[in-house]
C-alpha cells in the first residue's frame, strides 16, 4: 500500500492549510477577528458550519489515494475507502431497497436473498453498489467544483478588476472590453464550448494520462478552471467599482503622496478594503457551483462518466423512476446528499454576507 | 433616443467580433481542422489522404487567417475566419456536418422556444412579485421568517429535482399532461403547461428572495414616510408607491434573468422533448456538430446584448427621470 496523490488531491491539500493559516493569522488580528465572530454568534450558522466541516472531511478523507494491491490487481483507493471498508465491496446483484433483505427483481419466481442483507442504508443500484457508498464519494468531487472555481477565478478578477480601478484609461477600457465579450456570451454555451475543446484535446494526447483515473482528475480540474473562466466577469465588475471608489479615498492620496509606488498601494491598501467583497463572493458562489455540476453532467459537459458526483447519479437514475415498480432510492440519495451541503452552504452564506457586507 | 439605440447597436460590433474572434480560437486553433477530421473518421480509418478528403468534404481545407497562395484581398478573404466566422455577422449561417442548412433549422425551431421562454419569463415575474410583495408587507412577522426559509429551501433543490419531480407527479401519477413532446399550433399549449409550472416553481426562491429585498430597500425610502404620514393604507402604499418606484431594480433583475433564460429552456427543452433551440444546441452539443454549437454561442451573444438595449429602453418608460445620452 504506497501514497499515491492525484493533481487534485494536492491542490485541495494545499488550499486547506492555507485555510488553517489564514485562520490562525485572522485569530491574532481584532479587527480581522469581529466579523467572524458575528457570525458565529449566530446559532443557525454554527449548526450549517458544522455540517459543512463534516462534509469537507469526508472530502478530505477521499482525496488521500493510495495504491493497493490486492487479487484484483492494483487498485486505486482513497483513506474513505479503506475506512468504511464493507461498504464499497458489499456489492449484490442488482437493484435492491433501502435496509432490505431481498433483492428488489424477481428471479425464477422469487426475490432471492440479499449477500448482505440490511446492510444497505440507502439501496443498491442496477450494478448492485451501495448507494450510501456512491453520494458519501460524490461529496469529494462536489466541493471541489465549488471551491476550486472560485481559486481560479480569484486571480483573475482581483488582478484585472483592480487594474482597472485603479489606473482607469485605456487598460480600464481594455479590461473592461474583454468582461462585456466574456459576459455576452451566454454561460452555459461558452462552457460546454470549451468543455468540448478541452475534451478533444484530452484524447487526443493519451500520453499525458495514463490511467483512466489520470483523465477523470484532469476532466475535472478543466471543468473548474473553464467555470472559473467563465464566471470571473462579475466578480471583477465589483472590484473595479469598489477600487474606483477607493481610489479617492484619503488614506490612498496620503501614501502617494509620501511617495508609495503604484503596486504596493494596490497590495497593501486597496486590497484589505476589498477583502469583504472577495469573501462574501466566494460563499455565495459556491451553493450555486455545486448545483450548476448536476445540471452541466446532464448535458454531458460535466464531470467524466467514471468519476462519483451527483449530477451523474441524478442524470442514471432520472430513467428508473420510469421503471415498473419504481426505482426511487438512487435519485433520493443523490439529491438529499446534495441538498443539505447547498442549504447549509446558503445559509451560512446569508449569515457570511450579513456579517460582512457594510451596507446592512 | 434613435441616436442612442444606433450608438448601443455601434458598440456591440466590437463585442461580437470579440466573441467571434473567442469562438474561432476554440473551435479552430485549439481544436484544429485535422483534429476533427480525426474525430468524424474514427481511429481505424486515419491517414493523410483521408484527413484532406474530409476537410475538403466539410469545407476545412482553408489556412486559418492568411493566405499565401491567393493574390489581393484573396489573402484575406479565402480563410476559415472570413468564410466560417465573419459569415455569421450576414446571418449566413451555412451548413451543419449533416449537410443541413442551420439557417432554416434555426427558423423553424425559434417558435417553440418562444413559446416556451415568453410565457416562463411572464408567469414566473408576476409570481414573484406577487409573493415578495405580500412577504413584504407582512415583514418582520412569523409569515415573513417562515416564507424566507422556504425560499432558501426551494434554492437549495436542484433544478433537475423540479423538473423529475413535476413529471413524474403531474404527467405520470395523475395523467393530467402528457410527459413530454410538441405539437404546433393551439395544441402547444397542453405539452408547455409543465414546463411552464416547473419553470415557475424552480425559479420562486431566488425570485422572491431578490424582490423582497428591493421591496424592504424601497420601504425605508422618505416618499414612503410621506405616503403612510397622508393616511394612504398600507396596501396602497405597497401597489400605488413602492411596486412603481421598484421597476427600475426589478427591470434590471429581468436582464440577469434572460442569459439564463437561454440556459434554463436549454435544460427544459431536452428534458420535455420541445423542438427548440435550447434543444437543438444540446443535440449538436452530443453529436459534436461544432458548426451548430459555434452558430448558437453566436445568436445567444446577438440576443443578449438586444436584451440589454431593450431593458435600457424600457427605462426611460417606467422612470422619466431617465435619459438616455
Amino acid at each position: 500500500m504506497t501514497l499515491n496523490l492525484l493533481p487534485s488531491d494536492y491542490i485541495i491539500y494545499g488550499l486547506f492549510f492555507i485555510c488553517i493559516i489564514c485562520g490562525f493569522y485572522i485569530r491574532t488580528q481584532p479587527h480581522l477577528r469581529k466579523p467572524w465572530k458575528k457570525v458565529f454568534s449566530n446559532k443557525g450558522a454554527v449548526v450549517c458550519c458544522i455540517v459543512l466541516c463534516v462534509y469537507i472531511a469526508i472530502g478530505l478523507l477521499d482525496s488521500l489515494h493510495f495504491s493497493v494491491s490486492n487479487k484484483n490487481g492494483v487498485q486505486q483507493k482513497s483513506l474513505l475507502d479503506l475506512m468504511v471498508q464493507p461498504l464499497g465491496t458489499q456489492d449484490e446483484k442488482t437493484y435492491s431497497a433501502p435496509l432490505a433483505t431481498h433483492l428488489y427483481q424477481m428471479d425464477g419466481g422469487d426475490y432471492p436473498q440479499l449477500k448482505y442483507p440490511g446492510t444497505h442504508i440507502l439501496g443498491t443500484n442496477k450494478i448492485g453498489q451501495d448507494m450510501f457508498y456512491e453520494t458519501l464519494k460524490s461529496v469529494r468531487t462536489g466541493l471541489l467544483i465549488g471551491t476550486l472555481t472560485t481559486v481560479f477565478m480569484l486571480p483573475f478578477a482581483l488582478f484585472f478588476g483592480m487594474i482597472a480601478g485603479y489606473f482607469g484609461g485605456f487598460i480600464d477600457d481594455v479590461i473592461q472590453y474583454l468582461y462585456t465579450t466574456l459576459s455576452s456570451i451566454p454561460g452555459v454555451l461558452l462552457i460546454t464550448a470549451m468543455v468540448l475543446v478541452m475534451q478533444v484535446v484530452i484524447t487526443d494526447h493519451p500520453t499525458l494520462f495514463p490511467t483512466i483515473a489520470d483523465r477523470a482528475d484532469a476532466r475535472l480540474l478543466t471543468l473548474c478552471f473553464i467555470l472559473g473562466i467563465t464566471s470571473w466577469a462579475s466578480l471583477c465588475r465589483l472590484l473595479r467599482a469598489e477600487t474606483l471608489k477607493l481610489r479617492e479615498q484619503e488614506f490612498v492620496t496620503a501614501s502617494i503622496a509620501m511617495g508609495a509606488r503604484k503596486f504596493p498601494i494596490i497590495i497593501r491598501h486597496i486590497l484589505p478594503n476589498v477583502m469583504h467583497i472577495i469573501i462574501i463572493t466566494t460563499v455565495l458562489d459556491f451553493s450555486g457551483l455545486v448545483l450548476a455540476e448536476a445540471i452541466l453532467s446532464y448535458v454531458g459537459v460535466g464531470v467524466d462518466p467514471t468519476t462519483a458526483s451527483w449530477g451523474n447519479m441524478i442524470n442514471t437514475s432520472r430513467l428508473e423512476l420510469a421503471r415498473e415498480p419504481m426505482v426511487w432510492w438512487p435519485l433520493l440519495s443523490a439529491l438529499s446528499m446534495m441538498f443539505f451541503l447547498v442549504l447549509s452552504a446558503n445559509l451560512f452564506a446569508d449569515s457570511v454576507r450579513d456579517a460582512f457586507d457594510p451596507r446592512l | 433616443m434613435i441616436t442612442y439605440i444606433l450608438r448601443r447597436i455601434f458598440y456591440a460590433i466590437p463585442i461580437l467580433i470579440g466573441v467571434n474572434l473567442i469562438t474561432f480560437t476554440l473551435f479552430f486553433v485549439v481544436n484544429s481542422p485535422d483534429d476533427m477530421a480525426r474525430m468524424h473518421l474514427g481511429q481505424k480509418h486515419v491517414t493523410p489522404e483521408a484527413i484532406q478528403q474530409w476537410k475538403i468534404k466539410a469545407g476545412y481545407d482553408e489556412p486559418l487567417f492568411y493566405d499565401n497562395k491567393a493574390s489581393g484581398l484573396q489573402k484575406f478573404s479565402d480563410t476559415l475566419f472570413v468564410k466560417k466566422s465573419l459569415n455569421l455577422f450576414t446571418f449566413h449561417f451555412g451548413r451543419s456536418s449533416e449537410g443541413r442548412d442551420i439557417g432554416h433549422d434555426i427558423s423553424q425551431r425559434m417558435w417553440p422556444s418562444l413559446a416556451l421562454a415568453i410565457p416562463t419569463l411572464i408567469i414566473g415575474l408576476a409570481v414573484n412579485i406577487t409573493f415578495a410583495l405580500l412577504i413584504a408587507l407582512f415583514r418582520g412577522s412569523f409569515f415573513d421568517r417562515f416564507s424566507m426559509m422556504l425560499c432558501v429551501i426551494m434554492m437549495s433543490v436542484s433544478g433537475l429535482f423540479y423538473i423529475i419531480v413535476g413529471q413524474f407527479l403531474l404527467a405520470k401519477l395523475l395523467n393530467i399532461v402528457p410527459i413530454s413532446g410538441y405539437h404546433s399550433g393551439l395544441s402547444a399549449i397542453k405539452f408547455l403547461i409543465l414546463p411552464v409550472i416547473v419553470g415557475m416553481i424552480g425559479g420562486i426562491g431566488a425570485g422572491v428572495r431578490w424582490y423582497r429585498t428591493i421591496f424592504l430597500e424601497e420601504m425605508n425610502r422618505d416618499y414612503v414616510r410621506t405616503a403612510r404620514a397622508k393616511g394612504l393604507s398600507e396596501i396602497a402604499v405597497l401597489f400605488k408607491h413602492i411596486l412603481k418606484n421598484a421597476l427600475i431594480p426589478i427591470l434590471t433583475g429581468i436582464v440577469v434573468i434572460i442569459p439564463t433564460l437561454f440556459m434554463g429552456s436549454l435544460i427544459m427543452e431536452s428534458f420535455f422533448g420541445i423542438p427548440g433551440l435550447g434543444s437543438y444546441t444540446i443535440d449538436a452539443i452530443q453529436q459534436q456538430d461544432f458548426d451548430i454549437v459555434r452558430v448558437m454561442v453566436f445568436l445567444g451573444t446577438v440576443f443578449y446584448i438586444i436584451g440589454l438595449i431593450l431593458t435600457d429602453i424600457s427605462y426611460t418608460l417606467v422612470d422619466p427621470r431617465v435619459r438616455l445620452n
